[in-house]
């Protein structure tokens, strides 16, 4: 039956059905998952999942030029791995003198095997016992009438993926992956108000031990009492001023106006049709001022329990740490082998793909902006008139990465270095080429929170991707802010 | 050609088969007491990304995922299985429905379990007309060589499957393709070309290559930035379609209703209304998707969601209606349109520019979200090719911008027209795997559009 074979013995089988090629590679996942959630009171259906399937990538020879097929396929027996390679060398074979590029041909052998330690695995705690913590959890955030929705939820991944290739590599590595969600929405008068637990960016490596160092379990009187204040509270000013964003705010200002607009493949026009392309160019590494001197932003892939964890991409290169920008300054892109040997641009190891049915793309992996000096009561202090914003709600950018504006869920006035009153519906917006040179302070590592998300979009096919950000509270200067209505 | 066509078909009439036949085996696997819900998805997908007219990536994703839920009285959960169309689904059927037996007993009284008893056995085979495998990359290119053209091509058959075991059996196979590319001229200045549907058709694929290589020139012109401020903008059907999807993001749900989590709260409670020209219904006779739902129900014809610009009904999951006690209406869990129309205007094509007169003609939109969800205030962006109109003739592409807006105004008292030609707007989201949703939706001529940076 074929989930008792182990994939990383599949891979090593495939050789025997590869097809005849200048080069193959075999890529298969592995998944098990396990969501549970209490909506309102109720327990939700135990929904469990398990996911097996493999890519097969062919380059091959066609009337004396290259081309570069795949075929995906859930059917891993011998057979199925066979029809899947028939599947990429006839792509190979159409795309022959077609390709936008020629992939260089892999050299070297890597022999990678790595299953990441967890403290608390997953299944520790059964399933009744684990309901009945999320009941626990879920009681508390309906602690008024107007609480009109309330859910506890975990989303919990155990996965394992080998590449294999023609070259002799085969490298296989296993992590363990939970989401943990607390939301609540306070309701009265046509007005509905919603705090959650970092909405969407609460993401780790690891088991049930992460969800003691993301304060989860003690989370739901905080969440539901701040819904309630944000029903009672005044709308966010209209005003330019000094605006200070927690680090569950700053995770996807780093996403979307520093890691996408740095992707290779953005650059290289691959994402014009869907994701959009980027307001940086070739010529800019290297000598732009991408932000303030206090920005410095790195790409590490061996951060412990962060969400994008790997020691190789999914085209076999070796991920190693190193800085994107440096004392604001653009260094290099986000981009895997391929894009690096087309853009001739230095890169990182992040061809990356969601699962076994998607090729690898250009994807952001853990992707942090390094802690300054400052205490939080230090950045708040330098502040005689400005906002505090937390928790993003609503993001949108410009197809070029430049022109945002996002939401959060909670702001609080600043005044004279104190924080003040609470606000409802902060929302900011201003342009990624100034926004970045603004910064005018950084949290110390005291203040950095791991995060990122599980639900990174990009690519066609669509593959919705988790990636990491780990970073502190930033100060920004003279940014447009205003509230609803 | 016809081979391949030939080969798509066997194995969609192969995957029904097959799935039946897993059906029938969890008839005998179930015990006393027990009951069952087995649902499928599947497709064969050929996938070709081009760039600069190149391509950039192609191949072949054959996936097929069965999800058996256990139920005993009100108790019940789900095992979702990738599958292989073999023998051996069996097996791994059987090692699922014993895992969750085990698991069963643990599982909690549902008081929202819902599920249709009335057996309703559908089926659908929708034929369709696709380029084969060989002519994907000739055909587009052969059209596009010429140019920096960049897009993606997805083709194929999609499956839906659901049996019970009360007996009903559903099957639902369509083939579609679609095409979703751009021509660039320069930096983020691009015509876009969406090309979608069942039957391949080498004549419209020419006039729409055309037609965006007319607007394509319009692009060389050079480009006008204008300051925030309300212009008069017609908004094309795939500008509109980006306002109802965020719309449809959490809009016409009956627990977002009931929670108050709807964006259109305020339309729910009468606060606030559309313009009387705003009709929109869940047509589900009409679209691509399932007529049955994850519980086994099937779906009406159709729901009026709103009419002549007031709340109508929503939809309503089998689990939403247990818990507010309502009659469901056979939703899907996300209680989102997958089939959305919107009734029509009178506004003629060859009227849109006159009537536009001096304004914003924007062809796309994108990256929407909420800026404010109880006002229903939207932000986003133009994008690709949105020109500058003064007195009814195109003087201008316009650098993007950003909007921000109140659908109660878009669509309300600032709604001049709607057009009287509508467009099929099929999805190419593709995450997970190919979807079947589509929009039947007309362009929308608007005054006073807000744009902020």
């Amino acid at each position: 039956m074929n989930s008792l074979i182990s994939i990383a013995e599949i891979a090593r089988n495939f050789a025997k059905v590869a097809p005849a090629c200048e080069e193959w590679s075999i890529r298969l996942v592995r998944r098990r998952n396990e969501a549970l959630s209490v909506t309102r009171g109720t327990a939700d259906p135990v929904r469990r999942g398990e996911d097996v399937g493999a890519m097969v990538t062919v380059t091959a020879e066609s009337g004396e030029r290259i081309g570069v097929g795949y075929g995906a396929t859930s059917d891993t027996t011998p057979s199925g791995l066979g029809a899947a390679a028939r599947e990429a060398l006839a792509w190979a074979r159409r795309s022959a003198g077609h390709l936008i590029a020629v992939p260089k041909p892999r050299s070297g052998a890597v022999q990678y095997d790595h299953t990441a330690s967890t403290d608390i695995p997953w299944d520790t705690i059964a399933m009744p016992a684990k309901l009945d913590r999320l009941h626990e959890l879920a009681r508390n955030l309906k602690r008024d009438g107007r609480i009109t929705h309330w859910q506890a939820s975990l989303f919990y991944t155990d996965e394992e993926t080998v590449f294999a290739s023609s070259t002799g590599d085969f490298i296989r590595e296993s992590r363990g992956i939970i989401v943990p969600g607390i939301e609540a929405s306070a309701s009265a008068k046509g007005e509905t108000q919603t705090r959650t637990l970092g909405r969407g960016g609460m993401i780790r490596q690891g088991g049930l031990e992460q969800l003691d160092q993301l304060a989860f379990w003690a989370a739901g009187p905080r969440i539901a009492e701040e819904a309630l204040e944000l029903l009672a509270a005044p709308d966010c000013p209209v005003k330019t001023t000094d605006l200070l964003l927690a680090p569950d705010q700053m995770y996807i200002q780093i996403h979307e106006s520093i890691g996408h607009p740095l992707e290779l493949d953005r650059i290289l026009g691959d994402e014009r049709n869907y994701a959009g392309t980027s307001f940086v160019t070739p010529g800019m590494f290297g000598t732009y001022q991408y932000g303030s001197p206090l920005l410095n932003v790195s790409f590490d892939p061996r951060v412990p329990g962060e969400a994008a964890n790997y020691a190789y991409d999914d085209t076999g290169s070796e991920a190693q740490a190193c800085h994107l920008i440096r004392n604001g300054v653009l260094q290099r892109g986000l981009g895997g082998a391929f894009s690096q040997s087309r853009a001739n641009i230095p890169g990182v190891a992040n061809a990356r793909a969601c699962s076994w049915n998607r090729p690898p793309i250009d994807r952001m992996a853990n992707l942090n902006i390094d802690p300054g000096v400052s205490t939080f009561e230090e950045l708040v202090s330098q502040v005689e008139d400005g906002i505090y914003m937390e928790t993003n709600n609503s993001w949108s950018i410009d197809d070029s990465r430049n022109k945002f504006q996002f939401g959060c869920e909670r702001g609080r006035l600043i005044k004279d270095g104190q924080l003040g009153p609470v606000v409802k519906n902060p929302n900011y917006r201003g342009v990624s080429a100034n926004f970045w040179r603004s910064l005018k302070g950084l949290g110390n590592a005291d203040t950095v929170r791991v995060l990122g998300t599980p639900t990174c979009g990009k690519g066609e096919p669509n593959q919705a991707i988790r990636v990491g950000h780990a970073t502190p509270p930033g100060l920004f200067a003279a940014v447009q802010v205003f509230g609803g209505g | 050609m016809r081979r391949a066509r030939c080969a798509i078909l066997i194995q969609g009439t192969l995957m029904r088969d097959h799935f039946l036949q897993l059906a029938d085996f969890a008839a005998t696997r179930t015990r006393s007491g027990e009951g069952f819900l087995l649902r499928y998805s599947g497709e064969q997908s050929r996938f070709v990304r081009f760039n600069r007219a190149a391509v950039r990536q192609s191949g072949t994703v054959e996936q097929h995922y069965l999800t058996i839920e256990l139920f005993k009285g009100r108790q019940h959960l789900s095992q979702q299985l990738a599958i292989t169309g073999l023998a051996g689904d069996r097996q791994r059927l059987d090692g699922a429905i014993s895992e969750l037996r085990e698991l069963l007993s643990f599982a909690p009284e549902d008081p929202h379990f819902l599920v249709s008893d009335a057996v309703c056995s559908t089926e659908r085979n929708d034929v369709g007309r696709l380029l084969s495998d060989d002519a994907v990359i000739p055909v587009i290119l052969d059209k596009a060589a010429d140019s920096d053209f960049v897009g993606f091509y997805a083709a194929g058959p999609i499956h839906h499957g659901f049996a019970n075991s009360f007996g009903q059996r559903n099957w639902h196979t369509v083939h579609t393709f679609s095409l979703d590319g751009c021509f660039y001229l320069q930096s983020d200045k691009a015509v876009k070309l969406s090309y979608g549907g069942r039957e391949w058709d080498e004549s419209v694929f020419a006039e729409k290559i055309a037609h965006a290589q007319t607007q394509l020139s319009f692009l060389e012109r050079t480009p006008k930035t204008i300051a925030p401020g309300g212009y008069r903008a017609f908004l094309s059907t795939a500008a509109t379609e980006e306002l109802l999807g965020l719309l449809c993001w959490g809009g016409f749900g009956l627990a977002a209703h009931r929670t108050g989590a709807t964006p259109l709260i305020r339309l729910a409670r009468g606060e606030a209304a559309l313009s009387p020209m705003v009709h929109l219904v869940e047509d589900t006779k009409a679209g691509l998707a399932p007529e049955f739902q994850d519980e086994g129900f099937v779906k009406p014809a159709s729901v009026t969601l709103i009419e002549n610009g007031q709340y109508k009904e929503c939809l309503a999951a089998p689990r939403s209606a247990e818990e507010f006690h309502a009659l469901q209406n056979g939703a899907n869990a996300d209680e989102a349109p997958a089939a959305l129309e919107m009734a029509p205007g009178q506004l003629a094509d060859q009227d849109i520019l006159s009537a536009l007169g001096t304004g914003l003609l924007i062809g796309n939109l994108w990256y929407l979200n909420y800026s404010d969800r109880n006002a229903c205030r939207l932000t986003g962006m133009t994008r690709f090719a949105t020109f500058w109109v003064e007195n009814g003739a195109i003087t201008a592409p316009v650098n993007v911008m950003r909007f921000d807006d109140s659908i109660y105004r878009m669509l309300g008292d600032n709604l001049i027209a709607l057009t009287a030609a509508r467009d099929w707007r099929l999805s190419t989201d593709t995450y997970e795997g190919r979807s079947t949703r589509a929009m039947h939706i007309p362009g929308a001529l608007i005054d006073d559009f807000r744009l902020t940076l």
